[in-house]
C-alpha cells in the first residue's frame, strides 16, 4: 500500500512536470519579430544588452548621455561557455532574450542554426559598416552571404609570437621566422634545458589558430549542408609538424591557464609564446617576473617571406531575434564597435583589441609597452590582423569540438595516439553531434 | 542539497566525541583502536582543511608571489591590502554581492524554516483526508534535486515576468521538502499531543498552540532545517546562474564565478575571486559555530527517541 501510494505521489510529480514544461515551451513561438524591415521605433527605446565584459556599464553611460531616446542597460554573467551562451538559448525559447548580446565567432554559427540572430542587412548603415571592419571579421558575422550581417564585429586575436628576446640573444639563437626554423631553434633551446614553447593540449582554440594560419578551415556551409574538414590536408599538415616536436620532447605540455603553466614563463623555462594580441596580458601577470624581457614578432610562417596570421578568440555584437528594436539596437552596435570613444574604453577597460580597422590606430594601441622592453607590440598585431584568411568557418557544435578534440590531444601528448588520431576521431564525432541534431551534413 | 547532507553532518559529530566520549572510550577500548580512530580523523581534518589552508596562505600573497612562492606557507602577508584592493572594486560590487546571499540565505532559510515547520506539524498533528499523500508527494521533492528544476523555473517564471529579479531566487529558495520531512518526524516525537490538547483547553487557538508551545519544543529541528536551508541557499548556484543577468542582483557565488570565468584576460580578477572565495566562506563559519549548540542538542534528542 505504501509504495502504490509512493509511486502514485511520483507520478503525480512527474505529470505536474511535464505540463508545467509543456505549457512554458508552447509560448516559444510568440518571439519571431520581423527581420525584413529595420524600422526606427517611435518614442523612447529601452534596449537591454548582455555581455561579460567588465566595465560595459560605462560604455554604455557614455552612450545613454548623447542617446536620450536610447537607452542602452547593460546586464553581465560569466563568460559565453560559462552559461551565458546557454542562457541566451533558455531566453529565445522563454521568449525573453535581450535586444543585444555578446557572442563569440565560434558560437556565432550555433545560434544561427538555431535562428537566434536578426540579419541586421536592413538596418541602416550596417552593410556600409562593412569597410570599416578588418576583412576577416566581416567574414566571421555574415557567413559568406553577401547582403547580411548577423552581427557587428567587436573584437579580434590576430596571432603572433611572443618570444623571450634576452634568452635568444644571451644563447646566441635567432628568432625563428618559419616553422623549419622554428623546430630547429627548438632544438638549441632543448639543448640549454629549456623548451621553445608550450603546446597547448587542452585549450583547442591554440591549435585552430594554426590551422587557420596555415590556410586551412574546419567547417564550411554551402547555404544549407555543412562539410566537416577537421582532418582537411592543411588541419593535419598542423597536426604532424606538433606531433614531431612532441615525440622529440622539444615543447612542454603543461595544461594552459594553470599555476605550473604560468611558472613554466615566470621561470624562463618556456620561451614563446604564439598568441593572440589579448594574450600580451596573460604573460605580464602570469610571468610578472620576465618583465622587459619579451618582445613580439610576427607568427612563424609555412614558407618563407609569407606573411599569414591565425585569430584566436573575438568576438561580436548580435541581436537576438524577438528584439522590437532591432534599428536602435544596431545603431548602438555599429556605434559600439567603431566609435574611438568606446574602443578606447574598451581596450582600456577589458583590452579588448578592436576589429573595427579605425580601432587599430588608436593612441592606447601606438604606445610602448613597458613589458615588452617598450616595444610598440601593438604594430605587430595590426600587421598580423592584415594578413588573417577570411577563409576560416567555425561549426555550429564547437564546445562539442573542442571537448572531443582536446580529449584526444590529451592522449596524444601523453603519449596515447597522435593529434592527427585525435583529430580523426574528433571528425567522425562531430558529424555524429551535428546528424544527432538534425543539421544536414555532406560527406 | 543532497550533496550537503551527508558532509555537514560530521562537523558537530566530531566535536561530540572528542568531548563527551573521552572517559567511557578508554576503559572500553584498547589503545589501539583509540590511535587508530585518531589517526583517521586526523587524516580527514586535514583533508578537509588544507585547501582552505592554501586559500588564506594565496589570498594573503600579492600577484607576483602567488606563481613564484610556496603555495602552502606565506610570503608577504599583504591580506588586508588584497582586502581592500577586493572592495574597492567597480566600486563595492563584491559587498553588494555579499549583502544579497545574506539576504538570499538569511531570508530564505528563515522564511523556509517556518514554512517547513508549520508544513511538518500540520502533517504530524492534524489528521485529515490525503495527508499521507500531502506527505509522499513532498518526501518525493526531496528526491529531485534543485538543479533539475532550475530550467522549468526558469521557464515558468519568464511567463510572469519575474526572472532577473530578487523574487526569482527568493522564491524557489523558501521551499524545502527535506525541511518539511523532518519538522513531521520531530513534530510527531517530541510535541506530546496531551500539551497541545492542554492548550486548547486553556483556550489558545491554533497559531497561538503553534508558536508559543510547539514551537519551543521544536527547536532543535528547526535549527537544523534553518542551518541546512541556509548552507544550501547560500551555495545554490545554478539558480541564479539561470535566473539573474542584473550584477547588482548576484549573489557572491555566482560573482566570483562570473570573475573566475574571464580570469584568461583580465588576470587581476584572479586575485579578486580567491579573496572573494575566502570571505565568503566566514558567514557559514560564523554561522555554524553559533547553532551548532543547538543543533548538537536536537541530533542527539532525536537519536534517544
Amino acid at each position: 500500500m505504501q509504495i502504490k501510494k509512493r509511486a502514485a505521489a511520483v507520478a503525480l510529480l512527474t505529470a505536474a512536470t511535464v505540463v508545467l514544461t509543456g505549457c512554458a515551451s508552447g509560448s516559444s513561438t510568440s518571439g519571431g519579430g520581423d527581420a525584413a524591415a529595420c524600422e526606427p521605433s517611435e518614442g523612447k527605446v529601452d534596449l537591454t544588452f548582455t555581455t561579460w565584459i567588465p566595465g560595459m556599464e560605462d560604455v554604455a553611460a557614455v552612450w545613454n548621455e548623447e542617446n536620450p531616446d536610447v537607452q542602452v542597460k547593460v546586464q553581465t554573467g560569466p563568460n559565453g561557455n560559462g552559461g551565458t551562451y546557454q542562457n541566451f538559448f533558455n531566453q529565445l525559447k522563454a521568449g525573453n532574450a535581450p535586444d543585444l548580446g555578446q557572442i563569440e565567432y565560434d558560437a556565432l554559427p550555433n545560434f544561427r542554426v538555431q535562428d537566434g540572430l536578426m540579419d541586421l542587412a536592413a538596418c541602416e548603415g550596417v552593410l556600409d559598416a562593412k569597410d570599416d571592419f578588418v576583412d576577416w571579421t566581416w567574414g566571421q558575422v555574415n557567413f559568406g552571404e553577401e547582403d547580411a550581417a548577423y552581427a557587428v564585429p567587436q573584437d579580434a586575436g590576430p596571432m603572433a609570437m611572443f618570444y623571450r628576446a634576452d634568452l635568444f640573444a644571451a644563447n646566441n639563437i635567432a628568432i625563428p621566422t618559419t616553422w623549419e626554423e622554428f623546430a630547429v631553434a627548438a632544438e638549441a633551446v632543448r639543448a640549454t634545458g629549456g623548451y621553445i614553447t608550450n603546446f597547448s593540449q587542452s585549450d583547442i582554440n591554440q591549435f585552430a589558430g594554426f590551422v587557420w594560419q596555415a590556410g586551412g578551415s574546419w567547417f564550411e556551409n554551402d547555404g544549407e549542408n555543412w562539410t566537416i574538414d577537421l582532418t582537411s590536408p592543411e588541419s593535419v599538415k598542423v597536426a604532424d609538424y606538433w606531433q614531431d616536436l612532441i615525440d622529440r620532447d622539444l615543447v612542454s605540455t603543461n595544461p594552459p591557464w594553470t599555476d605550473e603553466w604560468n611558472n613554466a614563463y615566470n621561470t624562463g623555462s618556456n620561451w614563446t609564446w604564439n598568441s593572440a594580441a589579448w594574450g600580451a596580458n596573460s604573460i605580464a601577470s602570469g610571468a610578472p617576473d620576465t618583465a622587459g624581457n619579451w618582445s613580439v614578432a610576427l607568427s612563424p610562417q609555412w614558407a618563407a617571406g609569407e606573411n599569414a596570421a591565425g585569430n584566436w578568440g573575438g568576438s561580436s555584437t548580435a541581436v537576438f531575434k524577438g528584439s522590437e528594436h532591432p534599428y536602435e539596437a544596431a545603431q548602438f552596435a555599429l556605434w559600439l564597435n567603431t566609435s574611438d570613444e568606446a574602443l578606447t574604453m574598451l581596450n582600456k577597460s577589458a583590452n579588448l583589441y578592436p576589429a573595427a580597422k579605425s580601432g587599430l590606430e588608436l593612441p592606447a594601441l601606438k604606445e610602448g609597452v613597458e613589458f615588452y622592453g617598450g616595444q610598440a607590440i601593438y604594430d605587430v598585431f595590426a600587421e598580423a590582423s592584415d594578413h588573417v584568411s577570411p577563409d576560416f568557418i567555425w561549426g555550429p557544435t564547437m564546445t562539442q569540438v573542442y571537448n572531443d578534440t582536446s580529449d584526444g590531444f590529451k592522449g596524444a601528448v601523453t603519449g596515447s595516439g597522435t593529434l592527427t588520431d585525435a583529430l580523426t576521431s574528433a571528425q567522425q564525432s562531430t558529424i555524429d553531434a551535428l546528424e544527432a541534431q538534425s543539421i544536414p551534413v555532406t560527406k | 542539497m543532497s550533496t550537503l547532507t551527508p558532509t555537514t553532518p560530521a562537523k558537530p559529530a566530531r566535536g561530540i566525541r572528542s568531548t563527551e566520549a573521552k572517559a567511557p572510550r578508554a576503559q572500553r577500548e584498547s589503545p589501539f583502536a583509540r590511535v587508530s580512530a585518531m589517526v583517521v580523523m586526523g587524516v580527514f581534518t586535514i583533508y578537509f582543511l588544507v585547501p582552505i589552508w592554501w586559500l588564506l596562505v594565496a589570498a594573503s600573497k600579492n600577484r607576483s608571489q602567488f606563481n613564484s612562492t610556496n603555495p602552502l606557507w606565506f610570503a608577504d602577508f599583504s591580506l588586508f591590502e588584497n582586502i581592500g584592493n577586493l572592495v574597492a572594486y567597480r566600486d563595492g560590487v563584491y559587498l553588494k554581492w555579499m549583502l544579497n546571499s545574506a539576504l538570499y540565505a538569511g531570508g530564505g532559510a528563515l522564511v523556509g524554516t517556518i514554512i517547513a515547520g508549520m508544513c511538518g506539524y500540520a502533517l504530524a498533528k492534524y489528521n485529515f483526508p490525503g495527508r499521507e499523500l500531502i506527505f509522499n508527494v513532498v518526501l518525493g521533492g526531496v528526491l529531485v534535486p534543485a538543479t533539475a528544476l532550475a530550467l522549468p523555473l526558469f521557464l515558468i517564471f519568464s511567463q510572469i515576468s519575474l526572472t532577473n529579479t530578487f523574487w526569482s531566487v527568493f522564491l524557489p529558495s523558501l521551499v524545502s521538502p527535506f525541511g518539511v520531512y523532518l519538522s513531521r518526524i520531530y513534530a510527531s516525537a517530541s510535541v506530546p499531543d496531551e500539551l497541545i490538547e492542554a492548550a486548547r483547553l486553556d483556550g489558545a487557538g491554533e497559531l497561538r498552540t503553534f508558536f508559543t508551545v510547539s514551537v519551543r519544543m521544536m527547536v532543535p529541528a528547526l535549527v537544523t532545517v534553518f542551518l541546512f536551508q541556509f548552507v544550501a541557499i547560500w551555495n545554490n548556484f545554478f539558480l541564479p546562474l539561470i535566473m539573474l543577468r542584473d550584477e547588482t542582483l548576484f549573489p557572491v557565488t555566482l560573482g566570483l564565478y562570473a570573475w573566475n570565468s574571464q580570469v584568461n584576460q583580465i588576470p587581476v580578477l584572479r586575485d579578486y575571486v580567491l579573496i572573494g572565495a575566502l570571505l565568503s566562506i566566514i558567514p557559514l563559519i560564523i554561522i555554524f559555530l553559533l547553532l551548532q549548540r543547538f543543533w548538537r542538542n536536537g541530533l542527539s534528542a532525536g537519536s534517544v527517541k
